[in-house]
């Protein structure tokens, strides 16, 4: 196989570089080990698009993320994703958090976030009025918004897709070998390709990427952040972002709404000393009630329809890179991309483009690319007659699958037919959220099941719920 | 969008919407129409091939497709409709409609004089308890296992653990086992059994299933498919003991830790929810606080027996009918049902007093289990019945019956007084 | 030989005590009613279960068919009868109460269809 480009991973980041390569007359090609686009942090994190008002002044990171922010409004448009610009609020409810606020302001305008207001305490109690009462004042920040990041990264891989992008999925890079100084291939357990540029986008294993071309001089450690999803209907709703002051280990643990209408609260911040478990533990739990009981002194856990745990790629040493190498023409490598992946990966393709241009690729446009992407339907968010019409159309739309979140087999059927189609559970999941509700896949999981085996044509028993092994039953009764 | 008319609509084909269209029509309503999500009528009782249904009502001991084919064929003899593969989205009370949808008409409305609520239950998740660990393939609800070996011909994995004691969880212990797989333990978190004592016989003695009670799951283990489930003994406080856990490997966790009543249509109609009961209240008519829209069924509140969801739905029926027809009888007063000692909540929540003098039946369960029981049934004080009874239990319902005529306070409570066990 | 029995009559659940060997009762005691005695004599001597389970159907919109012991079968027995239902197979349409395996394991007792299911 040959390709001009390789990229390692198709999480957030993977697949935005992807679909801004995709504007170019390049041949790219994208390698993930998981079944499904979508990564790993990338599909398990706390949904928001930052604006950056706390990153590391003068680092790429508040760069990249300052300049992506505003992006979004487009690309949701182009690319038919949920978005919302919700703002946020950071509370302070001590007089030492108060006395942090005019630093925390001071720090936003370095990052080049100019738009971040003081509120005083009736003013965030009326926006706000869930709010700790003893707030003292805070922060406004406007800008930081809330997406649908499974959506936002399918969109991402679809349209690089559709404008010739390949994606080889349940493949694993084994090795990259280079000749005269420059990446020559890229091993797979699918084959070997031929490339002049690899792009490690690989996140929680891209240390082990880098170390196959003896790049590693960094190591990349687990930071398992742990969250509940709360019930639409839960008694004690956020209606912005809240933020707690944050400290130098994490953002801290938030609540805020998600783009559905859930309620979202975490995560916390554990250092593991291995890259794969995501439990949710007790402990990890509890912790997070206790501080986000402190801004939001009603919130109700006991309203938690799912946890779930995330895991950031943290470099060690800290710091986020995009590096490139004299003696090892063509591989382009990121590191250190963590908390602030999913937003700032729309900026990271442009900055990713722009730098192969710096490095002597001739970047032509292409003709033909095709800029926008229409989605999968969202049916419950059409009136009656747009749903009336549709079903007409297309009978398929008239049975609902998901009953908790009104999903249709129309829907289903899309999201395992369309071009990176869903070929697992999870992957069914998180194109049109049948089991993201409150039963939990009790009522559409045996459905899908069904539907995922008779479309894809496999027996029941190869029905995954995501990776190889994760078989949803062990055989048939008779 | 297409539209229907008819006098009752109700929502869910299952035992409680089949018994209320057999009373709605027998009543006299003429269109009676179920509208039903499944492709069959019957509900739950479809994959419930197990006996223990019709004990009281038919007197015979009857499978739950035997039970509901029985209602399925009497609604429709007597000429009930049925709309099925239709999904209802909305209940509009004040427009007196159900918006629903469904492959051949479409985006549908259909109105009726009366509506009847009769969507069943959904069933707690994993999530719902918080249990710690990953969340991996092979972590299935048992009512959703079920469904998957009893219709869809697919056993869900082959080393079991249960977590929970109900009926539900020791019926699939049995089914499993009679398919050959393994089923390891079932673990509850209480000291005593959720589910009824034949089961327990029946369903783990037969098979020398253990159950471990006073214990619970304290952690899921695996990344792709469960790897096994670590267990400990629980204190007082139900709190996990963490000397006494231990890893049980396994590649299938089955839950069957509690029913919640479907009242999302409910809550959207502004219709009360009681929050005891998780489910609409109720009149002695099965009537909401929307005068047009009445409920019977574990939409109510989750019943063990299907005979004594078909009292209620039956009830339901006959009510929504005369509602429809402009015959139900006019309230005097309403007097609110209060639960007392060792009882957990009354249903119907509320007695309207009548012209009419009736024979109200209050279901409810206690508490606590206790032994040589007295029910008293009381209003404004004084004491209405009493009624004794061997023994009572948390998982079985009881009842005892109240004349509207005699209510004479402002309340009706019933204690249950008894020795502990 | 010394068997102690849960009575699954009522929801008492007596504990009934009763010793004998094979169909000859020497003591029984512990229930409270006479259904409960009869309950505890059979079951020690010859227990007994309703046996429901599924079978393979052909013809219809679903898989499987839900049938039941028409009485109950000698406890013994409900392993070998489920080897005969797994290979056994119907064709629809079925209608409820229709014979599906007759005699069943020479015990005396029908397996019957739970369901009626139209072709």
């Amino acid at each position: 196989m040959k390709t001009d480009v390789v990229i390692i991973g198709a999480g957030a980041v993977g697949c935005a570089i992807a679909r801004e390569l995709s504007r170019y007359q390049l041949d790219v090609t994208v390698v993930d080990k998981n079944e499904d686009i979508g990564g790993d942090a990338s599909k398990s994190n706390s949904a928001i698009i930052h604006t950056g008002y706390d990153a590391s002044p003068g680092t790429l990171e508040s760069q990249l993320v300052v300049a992506a922010n505003p992006m979004y409004d487009q690309i949701s448009r182009d690319l038919d994703v949920p978005f919302k610009r919700i703002g946020a609020i950071l509370p302070a409810i001590t007089d030492e958090q108060y006395e942090k606020l005019p630093e925390i302001r001071h720090k936003a305008f370095l990052n080049r976030v100019y738009d971040v207001q003081y509120l005083t305490r009736e003013e965030l109690l009326e926006i706000e009025p869930e709010l700790n009462p003893e707030v003292k004042g805070g922060l406004y920040i406007p800008r930081e918004s809330i997406i649908d990041p499974f959506i936002l990264v399918q969109a991402y891989a679809e349209n690089a897709c559709e404008n010739g992008v390949h994606f080889l999925l349940n493949t694993r890079v084994t090795d990259i070998r280079t000749e005269d100084g420059a990446v020559k291939e890229v091993v797979t357990t699918g084959g070997t390709i031929e490339t002049r540029y690899v792009i490690n986008a690989a996140a929680l294993y891209c240390d082990e990427i880098a170390a196959m071309v003896g790049k590693a001089d960094y190591k990349v450690v687990a930071r398992r952040g742990q969250f509940f999803i709360l019930d639409k209907n839960t008694s004690c709703k956020v209606r912005q972002i809240v933020l707690p002051i944050p400290t130098k280990i994490t953002k801290g643990k938030l609540m805020c709404p998600t783009i559905h209408g859930n309620m979202l609260v975490g995560p916390t911040a554990e250092d593991l000393d291995n890259k794969t478990d995501k439990s949710v533990t007790r402990e990890g739990l509890d912790s997070i009630t206790a501080d986000v009981k402190r801004l939001i002194p009603n919130v109700n856990v006991r309203d938690s329809i799912t946890q779930y745990s995330g895991l950031r790629p943290n470099r060690n040493p800290e710091g986020l890179h995009v590096d490139t190498w004299d003696d090892l023409k063509g591989f382009i490598n990121l590191s250190g991309v963590r908390s602030t992946g999913l937003t700032l990966s729309a900026a990271m393709g442009v900055y990713v483009a722009n730098l192969m241009r710096d490095l002597g690729e001739p970047m032509i446009f292409r003709e033909d690319y095709k800029k926008t992407r229409k989605g999968i339907v969202r049916f419950h968010e059409l009136s009656r007659e747009e749903q009336d019409t549709l079903v007409r159309e297309n009978p398929a739309y008239g049975r609902v699958i998901c009953r908790c979140e009104t999903i249709t087999e129309g829907e289903i059927l899309d999201a395992i037919h369309r071009p990176l189609g869903a070929r697992s559970m999870d992957a069914v999941k998180r194109r049109v959220r049948a089991g993201m509700g409150r039963c939990q896949a009790g009522f559409c999981g045996p459905k899908v099941i069904e539907i995922l085996a008779r479309e894809l044509g496999i027996p029941v028993e190869q029905v995954t719920k995501n990776n190889s092994g994760s078989y949803m039953v062990a055989g048939m009764t008779r | 969008m297409y539209e229907i008319s008819c006098d009752v609509v109700i929502i869910g084909g299952g035992p409680a919407g089949l018994s209320a269209a057999v009373a709605a029509k027998k009543e006299g309503a003429e269109k009676v129409l179920i509208i039903e999500r499944d492709e069959k009528l019957g509900g739950i009782l479809q994959q419930c091939i197990h006996p223990g249904f019709g004990l009281t009502y038919f007197k015979k001991e009857m499978t739950g497709p035997e039970y509901a084919g029985a209602f399925k064929e009497e609604a429709l003899a007597l000429g009930a409709e049925a709309l099925t593969d239709s999904m209802v989205l909305e209940v509009v009370p004040e427009e007196s409609a159900v918006y629903c949808v469904n492959r051949k008409y479409g985006m549908t409305k259909v109105t009726g004089r009366s509506i009847v609520l009769a969507m069943g239950c959904r069933e707690r998740t994993r999530a719902g308890i918080q249990i710690p660990g990953t969340r991996p393939a092979g972590i299935y609800t048992a009512g959703a296992a079920q469904r998957l070996v009893n219709r869809q011909n697919a056993v869900v994995g082959k080393k079991i653990v249960i977590l929970g004691s109900g009926d539900i969880g020791m019926i699939m212990a049995r089914r499993m086992t009679l398919e050959g797989a393994e089923v390891l333990c079932v673990v509850e978190l209480m000291d005593f059994l959720a589910g009824l004592t034949r089961n327990r016989v029946q369903c783990l003695d037969d098979f020398g299933i253990p159950l471990k009670l006073s214990h619970t799951v304290t952690r899921i283990v695996g990344n792709e498919r469960v790897e096994g489930v670590y267990i400990a003994a629980v204190d007082a406080k139900k709190q996990p003991i963490p000397e006494t856990e231990e890893f049980v490997p396994c590649d299938t966790l089955l839950l069957s830790v509690g029913l919640i009543p479907e009242n999302e249509l409910t809550r959207k109609a502004e219709i009360h929810v009681d929050p005891v009961t998780n489910g609409p209240e109720v009149n002695q008519f099965m009537q909401t606080t929307a005068p047009n829209v009445f409920a019977c069924g574990n939409v109510v509140h989750v019943n063990d027996l299907v005979d004594n969801v078909t009292v209620e739905s039956l009830n339901a029926g006959r009510s929504a009918a005369r509602y429809a027809m402009g015959t139900l009888p006019a309230a005097v007063r309403g007097v609110p049902c209060v639960p007392g000692a060792n009882v957990r909540y009354l249903c119907p929540h509320k007695v309207v007093v009548t012209a009419e003098e009736e024979t109200v039946r209050l279901f409810f369960r206690v508490l606590k289990p206790a032994l040589k029981v007295k029910l008293v049934v009381k209003s404004g004080g004084k004491v209405l019945s009493e009624k004794k009874e061997q023994r009572v239990n948390p998982g079985e319902m009881c009842h005892v019956d109240v004349k509207t005529g005699s209510v004479s306070g402002n309340d009706i409570t019933v204690e249950v007084t008894g020795e502990e066990v | 030989m010394e068997k102690e029995i849960i009575c699954t009559v009522c929801p008492m659940g007596c504990r009934i005590t009763v010793t004998g060997e094979g169909d000859r009762i020497d003591q029984i005691s512990g229930y409270t009613c006479k259904r409960g005695e009869v309950y505890g004599r059979q079951e020690f001597a010859h227990p007994v279960r309703i046996l429901t389970s599924t079978v393979k159907l052909e013809g219809a919109d679903q898989p499987l068919l839900p049938v039941r012991s028409e009485k109950p079968v000698p406890k013994e027995l409900l392993f070998t009868c489920m080897d005969i239902l797994k290979k056994t197979v119907v064709k629809a349409p079925v209608k409820r109460y229709d014979v599906i395996v007759k005699n069943i394991a020479g015990c005396g007792v029908d397996i019957v269809a739970s369901d009626t299911v139209e072709a």
